[in-house]
């Protein structure tokens, strides 16, 4: 017994003397696409690792979801890849501490002050056509004007960050409207998909010629496949804007380490990585340091955005408005 | 009266896995919750279109199964095989196929539109149908021939020596024993329907259960009420699966000397234009599938090799596991407990078995077992269905036999009921490892970077803009898949006729 209880204590005593020799561990959770190899975080995790003398471990999986579930048991010292639409519900769990960074370098084209979540790239909502094959939009009337052949696809604000950024978009547009704006627009959506990838990938299999997506989208096709015909439609009316944040846990057992991430994430090394992996606009980096083929991407003239609590307050009805003017 | 334990406490580790779980959500929930008008909409829709696609399926299926019954030709076994394909397909990959076909672009409005066909339109609730068919047909077949194979020859022989109607006298006894829980389990599955509903459906009009399920859990973080709807469709399953037992009446066949079928009846023309529809049905959309593939295959990254290993880890393990926990559960009232694993959301079950294990073991580290557990009760029901014929008849048939000569437990099971399974546990086995394979299911909740299994990788080439990739990886899926299954399938054929 003796024996068995000195083994024991050997093997907690040489598993802990092992962990001390080990580099201490920032643990980042942060959506699926974002850890994947194709993804922004192997580049970030090999920048960081090589100034913080620290190993950076992804969780990556349902990102809010995840953290509610786990709660004050969390292991994650800093969650990143939040959107806007969402964060109300992520702040009012309190499991988020102020960032204490000075926002300056910030290069959104809305302001920003949020002393908790701070934004790491950002995008529009667009749809994105084949210039080869359309005129394209210069307004989203001409988009609803547009005859109904026209062969648009969207994704489900229940399931997509993106779907949800359209309805919203459209209540920012049309207001009161909005119903009668998508009834509009109904005889044209040939379907709704669970997710962005789905509603692409139709897109770029033909069975559709307008899918929702992003100002960005047309940069991957120019940079990675040399391919100019996809081109994103820029409303006159404006487009909602989509930011994507990061944020610090209150319960981080590496406070330093932590603070330390999120510094980084504003630093142009953090940021000249975002535009070619995430295939958005960096946040903190000035347009002339952009690659040249986001450079020339047309950008709409006015942005248009809901805050946290504007989005939740509207969030149900601008869900109904589609919902009802979609069932019909 | 150990035996007698066995088949208890295998049902209660199914019942435990499914309820526990859902208990679990429901407690972190804080109960239930009322459902909304929306919710109660969705739920009409979701029994409304399961009812019509398992109908369809298992009605179509009938003429289908007894051409494939009494018809040799060449090929025919590589046939039912690979018409048994897409119900192994992922559900994306399979979205793609049958719109390559029947899409706004696909292959049938490109050579009808010159012919002055109107236009085919295939997103609406005859898509979500169609696709649910689609994916189940294969299912319904495969469980009718197998019905129809279980059906002696020497009765054929002697009803064809008498003039009997063989139909009224063989045929439709097996029918109807058979086919209300192919009925039962189709059902089931389309009550699961998502991504297929909502993206051939359309629109909103064909919201699902399951996707109100997503949205609790993703968007609001409800948990009360994504264990609510989840408890519904625990009813809905255990309803379906009742009806199914009510239903299946019918003697059983009896004895034969498992002589090769030979057939005088039937029209031979008739049951080739059977095969002929069916076959074009079920694998033009899986040449399209391939044909998008094949010049992914050469874009794949080097990382898909240990995902696939991954993956087949998973589809072994829920093999062996499945095949131990089913071989026990053959009864009636295994089946109906069975059902549970596929009734409820897999989104609820992982959420579940997350809260459970969380305070035990890191999540990430346990990713592989619980994949591959979800995945076993998914196939359970699938497995059963496919052996319970077969067990039952070698126990009304042969148990007596083989207690009178001594035998009992193991050995009666190996000498006596094992060699008269082969056929229905290879196809069982097959059927669970290519599910299993192409599940992407719950690992999205337990993943760590790098550690994807095969479709993981395949949607997050999607999600980066890599769509060739991806058809790429879809095709490497669905070719293991199909791989895993006819070995599996062969195997428990081996030595047999058919």
């Amino acid at each position: 017994m003796k024996k068995t209880l000195l083994t024991v204590a050997g093997l907690l005593f040489g598993t802990a003397a092992i962990a001390d020799g080990h580099q201490p561990v920032l643990t980042v959770y942060a959506p699926d696409y974002f850890g994947s190899e194709w993804g922004p975080g192997p580049s970030i995790e090999a920048a960081f690792e090589e100034r913080c003398g620290c190993d950076l471990q992804y969780q990556t999986g349902d990102l809010l979801p995840r953290l509610l579930l786990e709660g004050a048991r969390t292991e994650a010292d800093v969650a990143i890849g939040f959107n806007t639409d969402v964060t109300k519900r992520a702040r009012d769990s309190g499991m988020f501490a102020p960032h204490g960074l000075d926002l300056s370098p910030l290069t959104l084209p809305i302001d920003w002050d949020d002393d908790t979540f701070l934004p790491f790239n950002y995008g529009h909502t667009a749809f994105i056509y084949d210039n080869t094959k359309s005129d394209g939009f210069t307004s989203f009337e001409a988009l609803l004007d547009a005859p109904d052949d026209v062969r648009v696809v969207i994704q489900d604000p229940r399931s997509s960050i993106s779907g949800l950024a359209l309805v919203l978009w459209v209540n920012a547009v049309y207001g009161d409207e909005a119903e009668a704006a998508w009834t509009r627009l109904a005889p044209k959506i040939v379907t709704v998909t669970q997710g962005w990838s789905e509603s692409y990938g139709l897109f770029t299999d033909g069975e559709a010629d307008v899918v929702l997506s992003y100002t960005t989208s047309p940069a991957y096709h120019i940079i990675a496949e040399e391919d100019l015909t996809k081109t994103a439609a820029i409303f006159e009316e404006g487009h909602y804007f989509m930011v994507e944040l990061a944020a610090k846990l209150t319960t981080t057992d590496n406070p330093d380490l932590a603070d330390q991430f999120m510094a980084f994430i504003l630093t142009e090394d953090f940021q000249t990585m975002i535009p070619t992996t995430n295939w958005s606009f960096p946040a903190a980096l000035p347009e002339a340091q952009w690659p040249a083929g986001f450079q020339d991407l047309p950008m709409p003239e006015k942005v248009l955005f809901y805050d946290e609590n504007e989005a939740a307050a509207l969030r149900e009805q601008a869900i109904e408005a589609w919902r009802s003017a979609l069932s019909q | 009266m150990a035996q007698r334990a066995v088949p208890i406490i295998a049902a209660l580790i199914v019942a435990g896995l499914v309820i526990g779980p859902v208990t679990a959500v429901l407690w972190r929930g804080g109960g239930f919750s009322a459902l909304s008008s929306a919710d109660l909409d969705a739920l009409s829709f979701t029994i409304w279109q399961a009812f019509w696609s398992a109908i369809i399926s298992v009605v179509l299926a009938v003429p289908v199964a007894r051409a494939l019954a009494r018809r040799s030709f060449f090929g025919r076994s590589a046939l039912i095989s690979v018409m048994g394909a897409p119900f192994i397909l992922p559900v994306i990959v399979a979205i793609l196929g049958l719109l390559a076909v029947f899409g706004g672009r696909g292959f049938l409005n490109i050579v009808l539109g010159p012919l002055g066909v109107p236009k085919l339109d295939i997103y609406g609730a005859h898509g979500v149908i169609l696709a649910h068919v689609f994916f189940n047909l294969p299912l319904a077949v495969r469980l009718i021939l197998q019905g129809w194979l279980a059906i002696p020859s020497e009765r054929f022989r002697v009803a064809a020596s008498l003039g009997a109607p063989v139909f009224w006298v063989l045929e439709w006894p097996m029918l109807r024993r058979i086919m209300p829980g192919a009925f039962a389990v189709i059902f089931v599955i389309c009550l699961g329907s998502f991504a297929v509903a909502l993206t051939l459906g359309g629109g909103p009009k064909a919201t699902t259960v399951e996707l109100a399920i997503y949205q609790a859990f993703k968007f609001d973080f409800d948990l009360s009420k994504a264990a609510s709807l989840a408890v519904v469709q625990l009813c809905l399953g255990l309803a379906a699966g009742g009806a199914a037992l009510l239903l299946s009446r019918g003697d059983m066949i009896g004895v034969g000397l498992d002589r090769v079928v030979q057939r005088w009846d039937g029209s031979c023309i008739l049951d080739g234009v059977w095969i002929m529809l069916a076959a074009a049905f079920l694998l033009a959309p899986l040449m399209a599938v391939l044909v998008a593939g094949l010049p992914g295959v050469l874009d794949l990254p080097p990382s898909i090799w240990p995902a696939t290993l991954r993956s087949l880890f998973i589809a072994l393990g829920a093999v062996i596991l499945t095949m131990a926990l089913a071989l026990p559960l053959a009864t009636k009232a295994g089946e109906a407990a069975s059902l549970l694993g596929i009734s409820v959301s897999g989104l609820v079950l992982g959420t579940g078995l997350f809260l459970i294990v969380q305070p035990f073991v890191r999540p990430s580290d346990v990713a592989l077992p619980v994949t591959m557990l979800v995945n076993v009760l998914m196939a359970l029901p699938f497995v059963l269905r496919i052996l319970r014929p077969g067990v039952e008849s070698a126990r009304d048939d042969f148990g007596k036999l083989g207690q009178s000569l001594g035998l009992s437990g193991w050995t009666l099971w190996r000498i006596v009921y094992l060699p008269r399974l082969r056929r229905p546990m290879g196809f069982a086995a097959g059927l669970t490892g290519a599910l299993a394979m192409g599940d992407l299911g719950v690992i999205t909740l337990f993943s760590r970077p790098g550690e994807g299994t095969l479709p993981l990788v395949m949607y997050q080439l999607m999600g980066a803009y890599q769509m060739q990739a991806a058809y790429g990886a879809a095709l490497l899926l669905v070719a293991l898949s199909l791989g895993l299954f006819w070995a599996f399938d062969k195997g428990g054929r081996a030595n047999a006729v058919v």
